[in-house]
């Protein structure tokens, strides 16, 4: 296999850009599998009322706090596109590296977060409630250390003005985790 | 073997014990579904025939389709090791089912079940990332002037099988993390006695796992496709028809997994609706095979060994496809659940997919593969011995499983209420055909070898004189496939236009 691009990955017949293409397919296979999770963790919860008592343990204002950081991280992403469309390579570089460090707060603010809950007694064994919360959160957590890793390496391509459209589409992905983690939040913190 | 033979020592294997019995019948089904037909169907005639039928010079993400192979090749690795491991493979079927799965009290394999299940995760991951390819290039790299309805019906039913395969797997991925800490760090998901539900991962896996029927037949429906209107000369007898039914297909497939359950204790009422749902199934997939046959009708057949496997593939799935008829109404499962009636239904269903349609396509693309054809009189040796060895294994397994014959059992000796005494005859026919299909495969792997290297050459193209993209490719194509990328006119079965001299007429002919 040759470096150069193939033909076929520049035609655009549908007229969405492959690579945009392809993120929204990535999109469309992490749904069913956040979604199956999320269905079995929602039939559980409805069958078992007192789940509640459980969940009354979980931090709302830790979950909350995470919340509007990966939401402003989203911003910064948005931005970084923005930018990147310009062409303006310096600022976008700085506003992909402002999101990946919001993701960083994220991932410490859930460890601290973690670290609280497993001190007072509630481990991922404790009961399946916990078993859901750490299974699910713990799969999210996965998908912003990807994102954040893939940050990192598009930024390095976006100084050198290569691939800057690859801005767009790790955008459209960090959204992604933004709504799942959308969808957690009332689910594990909210709903007492 | 150890049922027509107890005690009998297996050649070449030796005397296989009960954890091995379960082991290898575990290991035959994942690997024959997730090693066997989905790698060959999907992934490998995808990749080799999309960017040729579709006139690209490759897939649209090169390196994520290198990625997706080496996680492939990985998840074969940690297959092979569970092997080796402490207490073997995995034995508790390839459906998994907990407590069995999730505990090693009681599959006695505790590694082996863990690695199984990674193997198994691993396949999935590599299988989406091939999938989102094979969408994405069908979608935007179709040569100028392809539209919707000129793209040959393999390469649709490829990408809508990698589609099925994408919206069914997820659940199953995220049970497969929750079976995972059930196995090793001891969470409840599927344990009862913890609040748990062991139905929950039926309900997950059945979800992925019927659809993934139509994953694997949706390709090997397409390849017979091709093969009989070449071989028949004849137009495709309703494009559309096989298109939409494979829609309906499609979206029935998600609703009709609960029939894989009927005596887990499911609720009555809903063991009626899934009844339904899996009968309705049939009737697209019935029209298929009537356009199918529709085409053949009144067309000049050639009876190639590609068209023989074709007509092999409707005749053998015609009878999987009725008797899964009888499976499908919840009160005749309840008695034919775990007979070897079931097992004999699904490998009517399963060896016409990913073992005769397979055939057929290797014998009609080996031309454009190596530039060389296999041997038509061995070829046509090797069809006869398969379909007469594969008819002998299956069909007196009907008979037995109807008796009432439990499949899954290591030895009978230990449990005679579970078989029918008088049927040993009819076992020990299966069993010889087994050794006889064996043994003309041989004939194929030697064909296939030596016509790699000493065949027949194939110094034109075109040899089959058919209309779609591949052919205008040279055999066996280059680096980047066609040295002009080429141009689409028509559709892919116009054979035998009235008012034209030849009986073909390529997509890529301008007049």
């Amino acid at each position: 296999m040759g470096t150069t691009t193939p033909i076929a990955t520049t035609r655009s017949v549908t007229g969405m850009p492959t690579g945009r293409l392809a993120v929204w397919w990535v999109i469309g296979s992490e749904i069913v599998i956040f979604g199956g999770l999320l269905m079995c963790y929602l039939m559980l919860r409805l069958k078992f009322p007192h789940w509640a008592l459980m969940s009354s343990h979980t931090n709302t204002f830790a979950g909350g706090l995470n919340t509007f950081v990966l939401l402003t991280s989203s911003l910064f992403i948005v931005l970084a596109h923005h930018y990147a469309e310009k062409k303006e390579e310096l600022k976008a570089f700085g506003l992909i590296w402002a999101t990946i460090f919001g993701g960083l707060t994220f991932l410490v603010i859930k460890g601290i977060e973690w670290t609280t809950e497993i001190t007072n007694g509630f481990t991922i064994t404790s009961s399946l409630f916990w078993s859901f919360y750490y299974t699910a959160a713990g799969l999210h957590a996965l998908h912003v250390i990807a994102g954040m890793i893939l940050m990192g390496w598009i930024s390095i391509d976006v100084l050198q003005k290569k691939n800057m459209h690859r801005v767009e589409l790790i955008g459209i992905y960090w959204h992604f985790v933004d709504i799942v983690w959308i969808f957690l939040f009332p689910l594990l913190y909210i709903a007492k | 073997m150890q049922l027509a033979f107890p005690g009998v020592e297996v050649p070449l294997f030796g005397l296989v014990t009960s954890a091995q019995y379960n082991s290898l019948i575990t290991n035959h089904g994942t690997i024959m579904i997730f090693w066997f037909a989905m790698p060959i169907l999907v992934a490998a005639f995808g990749n080799y025939l999309i960017p040729l039928m579709i006139g690209a010079d490759d897939m649209v993400f090169p390196k994520i389709n290198r990625l997706s192979y080496q996680i492939f090749f990985l998840s074969v690795l940690v297959l092979i090791a569970s092997f080796f491991v402490q207490n073997g493979g995995f034995g508790g079927a390839w459906t998994a089912y907990p407590p069995l799965s999730a505990k090693a009290e009681y599959n006695l394999t505790p590694w082996g079940s863990i690695l199984w299940l990674v193997a198994v995760v691993l396949e999935f991951v590599a299988f989406l990332l091939g999938g989102i390819n094979f969408i994405t290039t069908l979608m935007n790299s179709r040569a100028k002037g392809m539209k919707m309805m000129d793209i040959p019906i393999v390469c649709w039913m490829i990408v809508l099988a990698s589609l099925l395969f994408m919206a069914s797997a997820g659940p199953l991925i995220a049970g497969a993390a929750m079976l995972l800490f059930d196995q090793t760090i001891g969470t409840g998901f599927f344990d009862p006695a913890r609040g748990g539900d062991p139905i929950l991962w039926q309900h997950l896996f059945w979800f992925f796992g019927h659809p993934e029927v139509y994953v694997v037949f949706l390709p090997a429906m397409g390849i017979v496709a091709e093969v009989i209107t070449v071989f028949s000369r004849k137009k495709l007898f309703a494009y559309k028809v096989v298109l939409f039914t494979t829609f309906a297909t499609g979206i029935l497939s998600f609703f009709v997994w609960a029939h894989h359950q009927f005596i887990a204790g499911i609720d009555p009422r809903l063991a009626n609706i899934f009844t339904v749902t899996t009968l309705l199934i049939s009737i697209p997939i019935a029209e298929m095979l009537f356009v199918y046959i529709a085409t053949l009708y009144g067309g000049a057949i050639e009876l190639s060994t590609a068209m023989l496997f074709a007509l092999g593939f409707l005749a053998t799935f015609l009878i999987g496809g009725v008797t899964g008829v009888f499976l499908g109404a919840s009160g005749a499962d309840i008695y034919f659940h775990d007979t070897y009636f079931v097992l004999a239904h699904f490998h009517y269903t399963f060896v016409p997919i990913a073992v005769i349609a397979v055939f057929s396509g290797l014998y009609y693309w080996f031309p454009k593969m190596f530039g060389r054809f296999m041997n038509e009189f061995w070829g046509k040796v090797h069809f006869w011995g398969t379909m007469v060895g594969f008819n002998g294994i299956f069909m007196p397994l009907f008979f037995t499983g109807a008796a009432g014959d439990h499949r899954r059992i290591f030895d009978y000796s230990n449990f005679p209420e579970l078989a029918v005494s008088s049927l040993q005859t009819l076992r020990i026919i299966a069993t010889v055909c087994v050794v006889i299909t064996i043994l003309f495969q041989f004939v194929f792997f030697w064909n296939f070898i030596y016509s790699m290297f000493r065949g027949r050459k194939c110094t034109e193209n075109n040899p089959w004189k058919a209309n779609t993209l591949e052919w205008v490719a040279a055999s066996p194509p280059p680096h980047g496939n066609f040295p002009v990328m080429p141009e689409v006119y028509r559709g892919a079965y116009e054979y035998s236009v009235p008012g034209r001299e030849l009986d073909y007429w390529p997509q890529n002919e301008k007049v």
